[in-house]
């Protein structure tokens, strides 16, 4: 499917946020498979929903290597093409929730904080905060606490919640199982691994499971903490 | 009328155009972006026995024109697939090939016979069955056997032997490129008794990590395909085309209209499409078409008359 580009604007260094024309499907947690090249590279990228409009999809991406580097380049006007949305998305909110991002991982948060509107919000940024006005527009009485340059998870008391969504770098997610661990809360954590078809057919996507193989792209990305093994995860 | 209609062996294909194993699964998640119908055959994802986990770690690496993959052959095995993928698979109106792997001889052995009673069971119950049967000699990521059967003529023989004692299904053996003595092979499953033969699988390649200093993938090497490979792949499908009487079917890096007339021209009887479904997952709805387009617009009136011109 072909999307017309209304906007990519650079929210600082190497971070982008492209909103494109049409009414797209999807729910928070949910991914496309973008591309806006014709053969290379090969493969199309995995980017989460970050948002979504009657008229508009959006997401929010960091250059990492060729292809995101390549998606910057877009300018409104340009087209490109899209699959999707593939992935399990979230879980409906079960209780007292709270949506943990870390870093480049806030990206799927905001339609899950939209979906969400009792959910408490934590994002955490290595540095300088970026897409944090989103989420200030929707939680503009409260419930989001927003750290940058430390660690998002000091601010969080994960027994004051029965279920807690969670989204960023390995390390940030694995300590967060840790102190989740005996709190009651439910945690499910986002992953990401290597995709070639995004739709299950080529098995690229394993992770190991205590129930077996699963695939991130149609059984994930979203996972329960119980399902996942940190040391697999860290092995993109 | 420009017609797409080809034959391997005794297999009648709607068109040259077959779903390489391993990109395509059991057809389902494609047939969610278009109907399968439109394709000349799937070949299944490779089917071992017992269930296989598959390799742990990175699994993908994209190269410059290719994608290196070390699944490890993991699939939910035979069983599994004959009770509950190929029930769905027969609704699809298009070839069903079924890819066999394995380790041993004695896997081999047994995978054949679970088939082949399979295809009879469902043949006399009147249902659709197994239309063809793709031996993997030659799959690089299993450390037990797999690519071994592929390498060595003799050891090849062996398993190709073994499956077509016990089966009368149509049989191809898929052959690896990285075979000592390519067209040794093709002679070899020809005097055996196969009817028909594939190629190429993967070429075995290796990815470095820089910063661990070590292989990106734990089995160390990995299976190249993709545009990278398309040429050498017509080269191995020439020669082999040119040794053997037996029909080919081709792949390698095919990705457009231009690609399948360049293996028919080198005398594939049908060809294979892996990476490209990755590209574009829709490739399948819409290759068909632009192969007669690309016929028509060279004047080609059938496959027949440019099979093999090379
Ligand atoms: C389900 C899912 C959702 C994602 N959502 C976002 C998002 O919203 N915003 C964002 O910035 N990034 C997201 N990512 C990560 C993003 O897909 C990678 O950063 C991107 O693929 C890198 O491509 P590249 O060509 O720039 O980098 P390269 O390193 O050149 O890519 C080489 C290959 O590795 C793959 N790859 C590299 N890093 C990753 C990674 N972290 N995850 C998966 N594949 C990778 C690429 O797809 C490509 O096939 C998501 C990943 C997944 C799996
Ligand atoms: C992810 C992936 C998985 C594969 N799995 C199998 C398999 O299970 N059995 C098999 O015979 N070939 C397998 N192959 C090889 C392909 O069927 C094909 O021979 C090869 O990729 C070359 O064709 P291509 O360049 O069009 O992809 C696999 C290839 C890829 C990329
Ligand atoms: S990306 Fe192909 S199976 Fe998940």
């Amino acid at each position: 499917m072909q999307a017309v580009v209304v906007n990519n604007e650079p929210l600082m260094e190497g971070i982008y946020r492209l909103t494109l024309e049409g009414r797209h499907g999807g729910k928070a947690g949910q991914f496309y498979m973008l591309r806006c090249w014709d053969s290379f590279p090969l493969l199309s990228r995995p980017i989460s929903i970050h948002d979504l409009s009657e008229d508009s999809i959006t997401f929010l991406y960091r250059v990492h290597g060729g292809g995101t580097e390549l998606l910057s380049k877009l300018l409104p006007g340009n087209s490109l093409t899209l699959e999707g949305p593939y992935g399990n998305g979230f879980p409906s909110p079960q209780g007292r929730t709270a949506l943990v991002g870390g870093g480049m991982g806030i990206a799927p948060l905001l339609l899950a904080a939209k979906e969400m509107p009792e959910a408490d919000v934590y994002l955490g940024y290595s540095g300088e905060a970026f897409a944090e006005s989103s989420f200030r527009s929707i939680r503009s009485s409260g419930g989001l606490t927003i750290i940058s340059g430390g660690t998002i998870l000091d601010s969080l008391e994960p027994h004051r919640y029965d279920t807690i969504m969670t989204c960023g770098p390995v390390p940030m997610m694995e300590e967060l199982a840790r102190r989740c661990a005996g709190s009651g809360a439910s945690l499910y954590v986002s992953v990401e691994k290597r995709m070639a078809c995004g739709i299950g057919a080529c098995n690229g996507c394993a992770v190991e499971t205590p129930s077996g193989i699963k695939k991130a792209c149609v059984d994930g990305p979203v996972f329960p903490v119980e399902e996942v093994n940190f040391h697999d995860l860290a092995l993109l | 009328m420009t017609s797409l209609c080809c034959k391997v062996g005794t297999l009648n294909l709607r068109n040259p155009i077959i779903m390489a194993s391993g990109t395509f699964a059991f057809g389902a998640p494609y047939a969610k972006l278009y109907p399968l119908d439109s394709l000349g055959g799937i070949s299944t994802k490779g089917l071992t026995v017992e269930p296989r986990t598959g390799n742990r770690g990175t699994r993908l690496i994209e190269t410059a024109s290719g994608l290196m993959n070390s699944i490890g052959l993991e699939n939910p095995g035979l069983s599994h697939f004959l009770q509950f993928e190929l029930d769905r698979m027969c609704q699809y109106d298009t070839a069903i090939i079924v890819n066999l792997g394995g380790g041993s001889l004695e896997e081999y052995e047994k995978g054949a016979s679970m088939l082949q009673q399979a295809a009879a069971t469902r043949a006399a119950e009147g249902k659709r069955g197994i239309d063809m049967v793709e031996l993997n000699i030659s799959c690089p990521n299993v450390k037990q056997g797999g690519m071994q059967f592929g390498l060595h003529t003799e050891k090849a023989r062996e398993a190709v032997r073994i499956v077509r004692r016990i089966t009368d299904l149509p049989l191809m053996i898929k052959l690896s490129p990285n075979a000592y003595d390519l067209t040794g092979m093709a002679a070899m499953c020809e005097e055996e008794g196969a009817d028909a033969i594939s190629l190429v699988n993967t070429f075995l390649a290796m990815s470095v990590d820089l910063k661990s200093r070590r292989s990106s993938f734990q089995q160390t090497y990995a299976g190249l395909s993709g545009p990278a490979i398309k040429p050498i792949a017509l080269r191995m499908v020439h020669q082999v085309c040119r040794s053997t009487s037996l029909p080919v079917v081709g792949m390698g890096g095919i990705t457009t209209a231009q690609d399948v007339l360049e293996f028919i021209m080198v005398g594939a009887s049908a060809v294979q499409i892996g990476t490209g479904n990755f590209m574009n997952p829709r490739t399948g709805a819409s290759l068909a078409g632009e192969v007669t387009q690309l016929m028509k617009k060279e004047r080609i009136e059938s496959l027949e008359e440019i099979r093999g011109v090379i």
